[in-house]
């Protein structure tokens, strides 16, 4: 591993910790420092404890949890696939929650009783098994004696741009409140996060990375096309259900606590990949990569702009011009191979 | 003409004779193919093929276009399964080796392995180490001098820091030569690695593939559409057409004007090489010989 590569990686760790140190200090009722501290060690009053501890907190960890496990899933998929644009969203995990979150919203607002029932699971779960489900339904199709990961991606973006004609359909049918719902949900934000939400985040995120890390080489290896991979003695098809499987459950996680937050599992990668100068984008540089864009977006959302706007549209806003940006600003040489 | 390598049962040292049965003794071929069937979706190739690949020599498969030379090279490499029928690598069936311990006695270059963006040379070499590296084994001295060494046969020393996907055609080919070198695997597969290259690099890339042979003893199996080089580098030829072994013997047993009517549709003349002394093929010009005919 580089020095450059060791060095983006601790920026990135660093620059995710003083943003998340920001995004409690950012919000309506002003804290100080001192006051954040004192509460953190259990030594503030009881309104500083709610608004740090409950409601604060949970949304910082939530935005650094759910950022840095797109921001993975994201150097997953897009090294695997030797594609930039292979992102989770395209195995069909995103959309796949939408469509789980969209019918439990709208078909429980509607008083059916399959709606009912789906949401007495509560949304995130709902989310999940929409995600698990249609992954699994991509992957199922793409074999064929073994995955390629161009046939993958190809089924992937029939999913879902099916998915989302079915997901529009339920948001166009519903009920107005209940379409308003349907539709912040899948801007993607933090703000309706709770612990409850968070600790499913933070387990998936802990169980995974170290799976994820120990792929790393054969990530590497990979790069070369998989008839040489096998020949060095890389398991392909193995590798590529372990990486498929970690990233889908990253997202699945991600996506049932935030809603889908648009291109960060895009972006953070690229933009590492850049920082380091590396072939391919460095795992755990791109998880704090997609800390620090959703941390940092949330933050800005809550402490600069006026109301409540979803940290979702700050990530597209800003996130896509970046990459257009960064995309333009060379010839991108590395991608003609 | 045809003379296949005795497909004697000699590669088996009897049924429970040896100490260790997984083993066979030093007369088990590098490689061999048994009742080998392959087949693309439903297109069969090859079915029931035996062929054995003797160890430490030169062996080249030639044939036609479609003849399905690189698929059995790929059969050969576990890169294809067989759907019927065995691979064996040294008396063992591959398919119950872990791919990473075939990885350390077979090396396979594929046809065109993909360029990663920003890397170095040294950094392409050294993915060649991987088959001996693992968790409780990273990386150590030994793997740097294996790819130091690996560079400098190759002729690469100079440009180990250099980007990989900066090298010409030929100094990229010598760099996969080098990984597969770097893998330190007694047998070595080639995919066609020549093609795209100009006349002086492809003496250049069977030249260093001689060497490896001769000095470090490695079995060579390789692909390769030039017949004349072909006959020049290899110990051995297997012409491959139509679902079968056409001919198989040294490069004088095998370039026939027969031979290469039944497997190219090619009428030549084979002449000695005035340089190397092995079979040069000479295309016949048909127009030429029209002329030829009407002086008389």
């Amino acid at each position: 591993m580089s020095r450059r590569v060791v060095l983006s990686t601790f920026a990135c760790l660093v620059a995710a910790l003083v943003l998340a140190v920001l995004g409690i200090l950012a919000g309506s009722s002003s804290l100080t420092v001192p006051d954040v501290l004192r509460t953190l060690v259990g030594a503030g009053t009881p309104g500083q404890e709610l608004i740090v501890l409950e409601l604060r907190l949970p949304r910082v960890v939530g935005g650094l949890v759910v950022g840095a496990a797109l921001g993975l899933a994201g150097a997953l998929t897009q090294t695997f696939a030797r594609n930039p644009l292979a992102t989770p969203d395209i195995l069909g995990v995103t959309s796949g929650a939408a469509l789980g979150a969209v019918s439990a919203i709208v078909l429980a607002g509607g008083s059916y009783s399959v709606g009912a029932g789906l949401l007495t699971l509560g949304l995130p779960a709902v989310a999940t098994i929409g995600a698990l489900v249609t992954a699994g339904l991509v992957y199922g199709l793409a074999w064929r004696g073994g995955v390629d990961s161009y046939r993958l991606i190809l089924i992937g973006i029939g999913a879902t741009a099916a998915l989302g004609g079915i997901t529009s359909y339920l948001i166009a049918r519903a009920q107005i409140t209940e379409a308003a719902a349907a539709a912040q949900w899948l801007v993607g934000s933090l703000s309706g996060i709770s612990w409850a939400s968070v600790w499913p985040v933070i387990v998936v995120l802990v169980v995974i990375t170290p799976i994820a890390l120990l792929q790393s080489r054969a990530l590497e290896i990979s790069q070369l096309g998989d008839d040489i991979s096998t020949g060095l003695g890389v398991n392909v098809q193995r590798h590529r259900l372990i990486v498929i499987v970690c990233a889908v459950l990253l997202t699945a996680a991600a996506v049932s606590a935030s809603g889908p937050i648009e291109f960060v599992a895009f972006v953070a990668p690229q933009i590492v990949r850049r920082l380091a100068r590396t072939g391919r984008p460095p795992l755990l540089a791109s998880a704090f990569m997609g800390a620090v864009i959703v941390v940092g977006g949330d933050a800005l959302v809550r402490g600069v702009l006026p109301g409540e706007v979803p940290v979702g549209i700050i990530t597209a806003i800003i996130g896509a011009p970046y990459l257009i940006w960064l995309l333009t600003r060379r010839r991108e040489r590395e991608y003609s191979s | 003409m045809t003379a296949p390598t005795a497909s004697s049962p000699s590669g088996s040292t009897g049924a429970g004779a040896s100490v260790t049965p997984t083993v066979t003794g030093p007369s088990a071929p590098a490689l061999s193919a048994r009742g080998v069937t392959l087949a693309y979706e439903k297109t069969v190739v090859f079915e029931g093929l035996d062929l054995e690949i003797d160890e430490g020599r030169i062996t080249t498969l030639i044939g036609a276009n479609g003849s399905g030379k690189s698929t059995l090279l790929k059969a050969f490499g576990r890169l294809l399964a067989p759907d019927a029928g065995s691979v064996e690598l040294r008396g063992r069936p591959v398919k119950s080796m872990a791919t990473r311990e075939v990885a350390r006695q077979l090396a396979i270059l594929p046809q065109k392995p993909l360029t990663p963006s920003a890397t170095t040379v040294r950094d392409l070499v050294s993915r060649g180490r991987h088959p001996h590296q693992s968790l409780l084994r990273p990386w150590t001295p030994a793997d740097a001098a294996v790819i130091d060494e690996a560079l400098a046969a190759t002729g690469l020393s100079e440009l180990g820091d250099r980007e990989a996907g900066s090298l010409s055609g030929g100094q990229l080919q010598r760099a996969w030569i080098a990984l597969v070198m770097a893998q330190q695997a007694p047998i070595i597969l080639l995919d066609e690695p020549t093609t795209f290259l100009d006349l002086s690099h492809q003496l250049d890339v069977l030249g260093l593939v001689r060497s490896i042979n001769r000095q470090r003893g490695a079995t060579v199996v390789m692909v390769l559409h030039d017949l004349t080089l072909a006959g020049r580098y290899s110990d051995r030829l297997v012409v491959v057409g139509g679902g079968r072994v056409i001919a198989d013997g040294t490069p004088w047993e095998v370039l026939t004007p027969a031979v290469l009517r039944e497997a190219f549709d090619l009428e030549a003349l084979v002449i000695p090489d005035p340089s190397s002394g092995t079979p040069l093929i000479v295309p016949v010009d048909p127009d030429a010989m029209g002329r030829a005919a009407e002086a008389e």
